[in-house]
């Protein structure tokens, strides 16, 4: 029958906000011009800042490495444009204070070429050498969350890996950076995933796609190695079916135990967007200087998927892509867990997804808050089948011993859903981040 | 855009726009074509009976709310749908001045002294009810005819008695179905009873279009289906198994699904969302316990009806449930 319904596996609970991608899905990935001068933070990364390899008023290369990794965890930085280093010292970051940095300034002039580097061959490559190269590269998770990827690739003692599972979901309404990526770079992805397998040992990789995204698993599917063993699976529109453990859950049936890691289960999840900058950066020895960002928004009047240098400030690109209407709030990220900003000094960094705008008329909707009304329409949306309603109502008492004691408080991921449905507006998942760093505090000081 | 602040403001961004007071008017929307039918089987009275539930709840909140100096809450419609659920329990021909004292005692103490929206442990519009079955028992029981031919032209005398004195009644009823099935063993036609031509409380008689409410609200993942399915299955199975033991003594399980506030009581008082549990497996447990009680009451209790004390009673069980039944959180206990 042919209004036989696809049913694709996803998990038990979420949300289904409009997906607003319309607007930037079928647009290509353009390249967004340099900005007269890049501000490019030390710590763009999850782990220790990194440490600077180059002078003030020194010359570089696009490409030329910046600053080292600093211990395991943490990576590499690199010149995003040629330029003179101006300054090294403090630039403003997402989290409202200044962090170390540097400010390069560009050559106008340049031709920005991007220098090479020492090639790794994957023939030739061991898995350790795949995992220093990647850490090299300065590579990230580009789906938002910016944890060094080489960290990942490591097993825990005792674990081995058995399935890479490529994460191209992209739950986030209005982003469209994964989407074009799978569309626009299928054989970077094959060639990362290739990296990605021998690095890690596993034996199979998995790709989900979410069902709104059917033609880039196509391409994917036709442009797939006979040689790889890789499938690529299609999953149900649904947030936060990109969260690694709902995603894991839709393509396995298994969970991954609270407080652990995939590794547990013998997964690693790699954004596809990670993969491709590794399919594309390890071939040629480089390390990562640009990203795809989707910038977009009711107040963008050229949205777009573009590769943007990392340390563009957001003014510049607000500028470029330019304002109509009146910006109220801007954010990076996607409106579901994208963090607002206070300033447009702030600029692009490797963990920056998309750049939203939203005007008055997104924002200045008055929503009053009423007391919970124990509909349970959070209970029927949290992935992780915590009670929202109920953690709410201790978190408003600061109860928070309690919420991590007996509700499983700290098994929260922050996806908002919760937020999201409420029909009494009650800030629940921002409470939420408030209680966990209440127990974090009160755990490292006890 | 230079100069201009920026919100800042913590994800989530976006909202589902679901609100409390859109929950509200929508069950007012659905509550709505059982009033009119209401009035239609009952005539003025009925729409007498409605409108002084409704005003005497809303002017009680509204009251209570600026003597103590708290934010107006009427605006919700929480109070709207309260009253008119009240009104749709109550029976035709009651006199005012009892539905108004009804109405104020549900909102104050079964809304109010709680603590307002959302701290209401019981169904506020059930607690003024209870409260006028034990006050004026002998005025809660006394039922008209439907569809009497002078409906739309007069209202009966007892509608206008004068606070406290004895409503004096003209056409008396005979008795609801209930009554006639417990105390004189005789049943009424199925058809009768789902198309509502028969005598009871003003809301309780089509249940056709009270199940059509529910739907709209079922569609609109404004009611939890949970709660109704479950007490329907719980009083056909329970009143079934009874009826095949021993035809003689108990009624059909259609019957007991049809006849009294069954239905208007499963669909729109036991679903009230404070007042129930939260989780999927809570609702059913609070609706089979719904389904249980009303069996035990209609049957073996002194009353001919039991779906307000059965509700009642299983809105105080409702946080028990809820702390009892907590879903296996993702990756502990039991995950595969």
């Amino acid at each position: 029958m042919s209004l036989a319904r696809h049913r694709y596996p996803t998990f038990s609970h979420g949300v289904h906000p409009p997906t607003f991608k319309a607007d930037t899905a079928a647009l290509p990935i353009r390249q967004f011009p340099f900005a007269p001068v890049l501000v490019i933070p030390l710590s763009q990364h999850i782990g220790n800042p990194s440490v600077p390899v180059v002078r003030e008023g020194q010359e570089v290369v696009r490409g030329q490495l910046l600053a080292r990794a600093d211990g395991f965890v943490s990576v590499a930085q690199h010149a995003s444009a040629s330029g003179v280093v101006s300054r090294i010292g403090l630039v403003p970051s997402i989290a409202g204070r200044m962090v170390r940095g540097i400010y390069l300034k560009t050559w106008p002039g340049s031709s920005q070429e991007v220098a090479e580097g020492e090639a790794l061959r994957l023939e030739n490559a061991s898995p350790e050498d795949i995992v220093t190269a990647i850490q090299n590269a300065g590579i990230v998770g580009l789906g938002g969350a910016a944890f060094p990827t080489h960290v990942k690739l490591k097993p825990p003692d005792g674990k081995t890996i058995d399935t890479l599972m490529l994460n191209g979901v992209e739950c986030e309404p209005y982003l469209t950076t994964d989407h074009r990526v799978m569309l626009e770079q299928a054989s970077d992805v094959y060639l990362g995933i290739r990296y990605l397998l021998k690095a890690t040992g596993a034996k199979r990789a998995i790709v989900g796609v979410e069902s709104n995204k059917l033609d880039a698993a196509n391409r994917l599917r036709a442009a797939a190695p006979p040689d790889l063993p890789v499938s690529v699976e299609v999953v149900e529109v649904k947030y936060p079916q990109g969260a690694e453990k709902m995603l894991i859950t839709a393509l396995t049936g298994r969970e991954v135990p609270s407080g652990a890691l995939p590794a547990e289960l013998g997964i690693v999840v790699v954004n596809v967007a990670t993969a491709a900058e590794i399919g594309r950066l390890l071939p040629h020895g480089r390390g990562i200087q640009e990203r795809v960002v989707t910038i977009t928004g009711p107040a963008i009047r050229r949205k777009g998927n573009y590769r943007i240098p990392i340390g563009t400030p957001l003014r510049f690109a607000l500028e470029q892509a330019g304002v109509g209407g009146e910006v109220s709030r801007v954010f990076l990220g996607g409106p579901m867990m994208g963090q607002a900003l206070s300033s447009l000094d702030i600029p692009i960094t490797k963990g920056t997804s998309g750049f939203v705008a939203f005007t008055s008329r997104e924002t200045g909707v008055e929503r009053r808050e009423y007391p919970c009304i124990r509909c349970g329409y959070c209970v029927d949306a949290c992935p992780i089948h915590l009670n929202p309603a109920e953690l709410g109502l201790l978190a408003k008492n600061q109860d928070y011993e309690r919420m991590a004691a007996e509700l499983h408080l700290m098994d929260c991921f922050e996806c908002g859903s919760c937020s999201y449905v409420c029909p009494a507006h009650i800030p629940l998942v921002q409470r939420f981040r408030t209680a966990k760093a209440a127990v974090r505090k009160a755990e490292r000081a006890s | 855009m230079s100069g201009k602040t920026l919100e800042i403001h913590t994800s989530p961004h976006i909202a589902s726009g679901a609100s409390v007071d859109h929950i509200m008017r929508h069950v007012v929307v659905a509550l709505l074509p059982v009033c009119v039918f209401a009035v239609y089987v009952f005539g003025l009275t009925a729409l007498v009976t409605l409108a002084a539930a409704t005003l005497s709840c809303l002017i009680t909140e509204y009251l209570l709310n600026a003597v103590s100096g708290k934010p107006a809450t009427i605006g919700d419609w929480s109070v709207a749908v309260t009253g008119i659920i009240y009104g749709l329990t109550l029976p035709p021909g009651l006199p005012v001045w009892m539905v108004v004292i009804g109405g104020v005692f549900g909102v104050a103490v079964g809304k109010f002294l709680f603590g307002g929206l959302g701290y209401n442990a019981f169904n506020p519009a059930l607690v003024g009810r209870a409260f006028l079955q034990a006050a004026f028992p002998v005025a809660m029981t006394t039922w008209y005819e439907p569809l009497g031919a002078d409906r739309f032209t007069s209202l009966p005398s007892s509608t206008l008695t004068f606070p406290f004195a004895t409503p004096v009644y003209d056409v008396v009823s005979g008795a609801t179905p209930l009554a006639a099935m417990k105390f004189d063993g005789e049943t009424t036609a199925t058809m009768e009873l789902v198309a509502g031509i028969t005598s009871g409380s003003t809301g309780e008689t089509s249940a056709l279009l009270i199940l059509i409410g529910g739907a709209y609200l079922v569609a609109r993942k404004m009611m939890n289906w949970r709660i109704p399915a479950s007490i329907f299955a719980a009083v056909f199975a329970f009143s079934g198994v009874l009826y095949l033991i021993d035809p003689a003594t108990y009624p059909d399980p259609v019957f007991m699904l049809f006849a009294g506030s069954l239905v208007l009581g499963a669909v729109f008082m036991a679903t009230d969302m404070v007042a129930s549990p939260m989780t999927g497996l809570g609702c059913v447990i609070y609706g089979v316990l719904i389904g249980a009680l009303v069996v035990v009451i209609r049957l073996w209790g002194g009353l001919p009806e039991g779906v307000m004390y059965a509700i009642l009673i299983a809105n105080a069980v409702s946080p028990h449930i809820d702390s009892l039944i907590r879903p296996r959180v993702y990756g502990t206990g039991g995950a595969k």
